[in-house]
């Protein structure tokens, strides 16, 4: 009898990364209830031209490339990068500004690179920047959270500034974020405590942001407890931000936000469990990644506070990209049976 | 003796759900018989070293556990009859290998009698005082090599060199591979031979021993209960309170030999060393049974426990094999194929080689023969540097950054991200969520790594032998100026005796003139004389 031949192992787990990526989307659904309950129909539309945009770029993409376009879609990590940027971008953002960021994100950020696998920066994060630095406007106008619920606004009212945009009522509806507003206002002179009066901030952050920020926590500890991710970047991230906050805070709690506020509010811990944990574009060592992220902490806290951008993490994510090779190089974990890196 | 010991937890390796070894561990060994095989073909090749050299020749009646062939140089062992019978041929046949090669074997007709004659060794019974010399040259006698998969020869590991003192004996009965249970069996029905041939083991190893004497700390997965009760009982039976039977968890690899040494004693194998640089030396139980076949009975290895299973055969089971038997006449007595037999593996699910084809004898090494199914083959995608490799494998490599360098080519990265501790266990693979084949990468960027040494080296020869060649013909061209000079020199210095020689010759004519002159004046008194 003869027999076909392969090489060892035989065996595999069972699962791939479609599975994988699946598993990050389904830890995105609470946040994103959140937002939706919050912003209304918006986040849907958000969602919707999000990742209609991210599968479309990515099949031509595909296409262009002579790749075949089946295996690569159901990988699911388009839907992911089209996920975050929809529930990146403020709600109700009109849709060429999502298919600009996309057309960044999928064309640019990772096909030209080589497509999956190969991206040097986080494509989804390539495309925030993009439109963050072309259309800043539009990127800090955020919809006022009980102004805009679905009981407020309606399908069709929605769609109407989706699509056709720019309804001369709709400016009333936008507010800045809290972080654009205690940037604006210490520039006034005003101190935290003064700024934090306003009716935009909740308990820590803002009215939303506190419960977003809670849900996105939920499905980020949830990735960590399914082993998608490790815990490395998200603490390290966290614990470096929250660091230089605090010994900013010490210094003067009146001009510095505190370290709560830096963790709650903004992007950070969306990006901490979801934008900067894209093992693509991160450090792959364990040492690696807590040096990677906590450069992110660092940098967001530091663009956050003395640069012009209110948020910070998408560069911060960026910059850090870049440092991932070198990063990459100098931490390999002891091997077993070698010295280690000082002798030890 | 059974005791808890303190055991040193591995990161990396696999929990895997389904090890698949109760299919063939539910019913006792079967012994084979050698005598009733239509024929045995046992290469001679059958270790890692040097092959044997060839003592019989076609033609010959052999007995049982007669040599067929012997050893040649330090790194060999012998090869022994499986039974009494005629010699057919020695020719080249497949042997055991992924690409189908072939090597020389003996292919013996049995005759039926299974007649040791007069071939069987001395047994050695008062082991307990035998010199460590004589032990360990009855064990590469009797042809035993590393029945854990390695082959390598038994008697040079336990011939360790004097200065090196060791701490601890570790016998392997992990057997952490999936579907592999002829240790697990072999410790359940043998557990008292095995502890023999572990206190024979000590007793060779005495003269290296501390004061205390050593520790043999025998390791066994936690997922084999009833080996591990064999176990304890056959050495609570020995009143050796130096052997204590360590149950150490299931994971895989732990069997590695490097793995099982660090659960059990925390020490590290160096990266480029050997166990016994740390005090320990490793083997597997079944050689220990081997040893104590070959010292209290006389007998050298030419059987083995092997596991038949997988999907692929009727009644998957363990067997006692006669080293030659073909493979096909194996799976035959497990019950033959089933339907879904689609690939023969010999060795487990992890680690073991794909052949292709059941005309092949079993050897030494075969542990384990597993017939699997049909797998669907998965196209593999990108790496997404998720990590879960890294996180498997069991000697903290980077395979993800492996993979990457060595898809690149280049080598020097592969190299300095410690290709050559690859253990190659398959761990990386297992879980790759992009099913990448990681193992192939490596064994090709290993063999790369080699062909590039090796033409390295033979290119530093060539140049040396040039610039040697080089060197040559400047020194003779050098030496031949330097002659010419010389001789020009000589010749120059030459001259000036040869000046003397006009002068002197000169001076002689001068002198002659001026006696002839001399004679002349006074000639012609004489000639006047003369007429007078």
């Amino acid at each position: 009898m003869m027999f076909g031949t392969n090489t060892s192992p035989y065996m595999h787990a069972p699962q791939g990364v479609g599975q994988v990526m699946a598993q990050v989307i389904y830890a995105l659904v609470p946040g994103t209830l959140v937002l939706l309950w919050f912003f209304g129909w918006g986040v849907i539309t958000n969602l919707l031209l999000g990742l209609g945009f991210a599968l479309l770029l990515e099949a031509l993409m595909l296409k262009l490339r002579q790749r075949p376009i089946l295996p690569f879609l159901t990988d699911y990590s388009a839907v992911v990068t089209g996920w975050l940027l929809a529930v990146a971008l403020p709600p109700y953002s009109p849709w060429w500004l999502l298919l600009i960021a996309l057309i960044f994100a999928m064309v640019i950020g990772k096909h030209l690179y080589g497509g999956l696998g190969y991206n040097p920066f986080n494509p989804a994060m390539v495309g925030y920047a993009a439109i963050l630095v072309s259309f800043p406007v539009e990127m800090t106008s955020w919809p006022a959270p009980e102004l805009t619920s679905i009981a407020n606004i309606n399908l069709s009212e929605a769609l109407q500034q989706v699509l056709l945009g720019g309804a001369s009522t709709w400016d009333g509806l936008t507010q800045a974020t809290t972080l654009d507003t205690i940037k604006t206002h210490l520039r006034l002179g005003e101190t935290v405590e003064q700024i934090s009066q306003g009716q935009a901030f909740g308990w820590i952050a803002g009215q939303a942001w506190e419960w977003v920020s809670l849900a996105w926590l939920a499905g980020g500890l949830w990735l960590i407890y399914r082993k998608i991710i490790s815990w490395h970047i998200p603490f390290a991230l966290m614990a470096a931000l929250a660091g230089m906050a605090l010994i900013f805070w010490l210094i003067n709690p009146h001009t510095y936000s505190s370290p709560l506020f830096h963790l709650v509010g903004g992007a950070t811990i969306l990006g901490a469990f979801f934008i900067a944990t894209d093992p693509v574009s991160a450090s792959t060592t364990p040492l690696g990644k807590i040096l990677y992220a906590g450069g992110i902490g660092c940098f967001t806290y530091i663009i956050r506070v003395w640069g012009s951008y209110p948020d910070a993490i998408a560069f911060a994510v960026l910059i850090m990209n870049m440092a991932v090779p070198l990063l990459d190089a100098y931490t390999q974990p002891r091997v077993y049976g070698t010295k280690g890196r000082f002798g030890l | 003796m059974f005791n808890l010991r303190k055991l040193w937890q591995s990161s990396g390796g696999l929990h895997l759900t389904d090890y698949h070894k109760e299919q063939s561990t539910q019913q006792p060994v079967r012994k084979l018989s050698a005598a009733s095989a239509p024929e045995l073909v046992i290469p001679l090749q059958q270790h890692s070293g040097h092959k044997p050299k060839i003592i019989v020749k076609a033609g010959d009646w052999v007995y049982k556990g007669q040599c067929l062939a012997e050893a040649e140089g330090i790194i060999s062992v012998p090869v022994h009859a499986s039974t009494s019978g005629k010699i057919q041929a020695i020719e080249e046949r497949p042997i055991a290998h992924p690409s189908g090669l072939n090597d020389v074997c003996v292919i013996l007709i049995p005759d039926g009698q299974d007649n040791w004659g007069d071939q069987r060794l001395a047994p050695i019974e008062n082991y307990t005082e035998a010199s460590a010399a004589s032990l360990c040259e009855r064990v590469r006698e009797a042809g035993i090599v590393g029945l854990g998969g390695a082959v390598f020869p038994s008697a040079i590991k336990l011939d360790i060199p004097t200065p090196v003192q060791l701490t601890t004996l570790v016998l392997n009965g992990a057997e952490c591979e999936p579907y592999i249970t002829c240790d697990d069996m072999l410790m359940r029905e043998q557990a008292r031979e095995i502890i023999t041939g572990c206190l024979i083991m000590l007793r060779a190893l005495h003269e290296h021993a501390p004061a205390d004497g050593l520790t043999c700390l025998i390791g066994i997965e936690d997922n084999k209960p009833q080996a591990i009760q064999a176990m304890q009982v056959a050495a609570q039976q020995a009143k050796d309170s130096r052997i204590k039977i360590v149950p150490v968890p299931t994971q895989y690899p732990t069997g590695g030999e490097r793995q099982l040494i660090h659960i059990l004693t925390g020490r590290e194998v160096p990266s480029s060393g050997r166990p016994t640089d740390i005090g320990v030396l490793c083997h597997n139980v079944a050689t220990a049974r081997a040893i104590y076949q070959a010292i209290v009975l006389g007998q050298p290895l030419i059987s083995r426990y092997v596991t038949v299973t997988g999907k692929g055969v009727v009644q998957p089971q363990n067997f006692d094999v006669p080293i030659g038997l073909n493979m096909q006449t194996l799976i035959q007595a497990a019950g033959g194929y089933t339907s879904k037999a689609k690939r023969l593996v010999m060795g487990g699910s992890m680690m073991g080689v794909a052949l292709p084809t059941d005309q092949i004898p079993v050897v030494k090494a075969t542990n384990c023969l597993w017939v699997s199914e049909q797998v669907a083959e998965t196209t593999p995608l990108p790496c997404i540097r998720c990590g879960r490799c890294a996180e498997a494998c069991p000697v903290h490599l980077l395979p993800q950054q492996l993979y990457w360098h060595a898809r690149a080519r280049n080598l020097e990265k592969v190299e300095q991200h410690h290709i050559f501790d690859c253990i190659e266990c398959g761990c990386c693979a297992y879980v790759c969520p992009s099913h990448i084949p990681l193992v192939d990468y490596y064994r090709y960027a290993k063999a790369d790594i080699y062909v590039q040494r090796e033409a390295r080296e033979k290119a530093d020869l060539a140049r040396e032998r040039h610039d040697f060649h080089q060197e040559r013909l400047e020194r003779a061209k050098r030496e031949k100026a330097e002659k010419l000079a010389k001789h020009k020199e000589a010749s120059q210095t030459k001259t000036n005796p040869s000046d003397d020689k006009q002068a002197a010759i000169q001076a002689a004519l001068e002198r002659a003139k001026v006696k002839k002159a001399q004679q002349a004046v006074a000639s012609p008194t004489t000639t006047e004389d003369k007429p007078a």
